[in-house]
């Protein structure tokens, strides 16, 4: 009984999750992209659920489907209707090259995950309850990866730098701009 | 385990690297291709937490963790560029932003 429960709800995530990817990817409008695209991180959550990765699970919830994703809306809001992408006319080669390379790419992750894990994969070991769990994640963090955990500390200050640098650089171009205009409509 | 085999998310986060892949070549707006990057780098992370399942080991959660705040940082920047480049009233079609020169 368990067992077809979590069969039932690993195919409501994978299938909400595929097809909100799906969506994210055919909608004209990134605003709606984007909704989808928070219906996509929250099923992988179920999914990170179900294999017992719950910490993991939490931080997509809040870093991702929650802040991540308001900084997109905000801009996809701020640029308005700048911001639609119309699909562009019929197929072009351009398009079937896409397709193409993109199933193609499929079949190759697939076939060398099969050749290499395919044996391994059936037999999951069990694992405690302390797998996953907040606690578990600190400790493995700040004792054999607190090398990775401090360059994530770095690598977050530099974006946080560059935002502000790309920031400004815009406001100074702005006022450029318009104080030129300014001037040529007096010369005009 | 119950459930579903590992093979199966494996396969999920497959299918979602290529939806993503394909929105980044065929999308046009720079938006679109970021939220696309997104669906790949969610892609390889479920890919990365399955195999932290198969093997009872934490370091892959460690890394999807990672990839987490690299991914972050990345829409900060990018989406920077996209308000500098709307700010300089330039289209946001990446076909014509192939030079970036302003």
């Amino acid at each position: 009984m368990g067992n077809f429960l979590v069969w039932i709800v690993w195919f409501v995530a994978a299938f909400a999750c595929l097809g909100s990817g799906a969506a994210v990817v055919s909608f004209a409008n990134p605003f709606y992209s984007a909704l989808a695209l928070i219906g996509n991180l929250g099923s992988l959550a179920v999914l990170y659920l179900l294999l017992s990765a719950e910490f993991v699970a939490a931080a997509q919830v809040l870093v991702y489907a929650g802040a991540v994703m308001v900084m997109f809306l905000f801009v996809i809001a701020y640029l308005g209707r700048h911001a639609d992408a119309p699909w562009a006319g019929g197929p072009s080669w351009q398009a079937l090259g896409a397709v193409a390379a993109a199933g193609a790419l499929m079949v190759e992750i697939v076939v060398v995950v099969g050749l290499k894990a395919s044996g391994r994969l059936s037999n999951a070991p069990d694992v405690t309850a302390a797998f996953g769990s907040p606690s578990e994640v600190g400790r493995v963090f700040l004792s054999d990866h607190l090398l990775a955990f401090e360059i994530t500390s770095i690598v977050l200050l530099a974006a946080a730098v560059g935002g502000v640098v790309l920031g400004s650089q815009a406001r100074d171009d702005q006022a450029k701009s318009s104080s030129g205009s300014a001037l040529g409509t007096r010369a005009k | 385990m119950t459930g579903p085999n590992l093979t199966w998310y494996l396969a999920v986060s497959a299918f979602l690297f290529a939806i993503g892949a394909l929105g980044v070549m065929l999308r046009r707006s720079p938006l679109i291709v970021l939220l696309s990057i997104e669906i790949m780098l969610n892609g390889a992370n479920l890919a990365l937490i399955t195999f932290s399942r198969n093997h009872a080991d934490m370091s892959g959660q460690i890394f999807a963790l990672a990839v987490m705040a690299v991914a972050a940082s990345e829409v900060v920047v990018g989406l920077g560029l996209i308000v500098a480049v709307h700010r300089r009233k330039l289209d946001l079609d990446v076909d014509k932003l192939s030079t970036l020169r302003g």
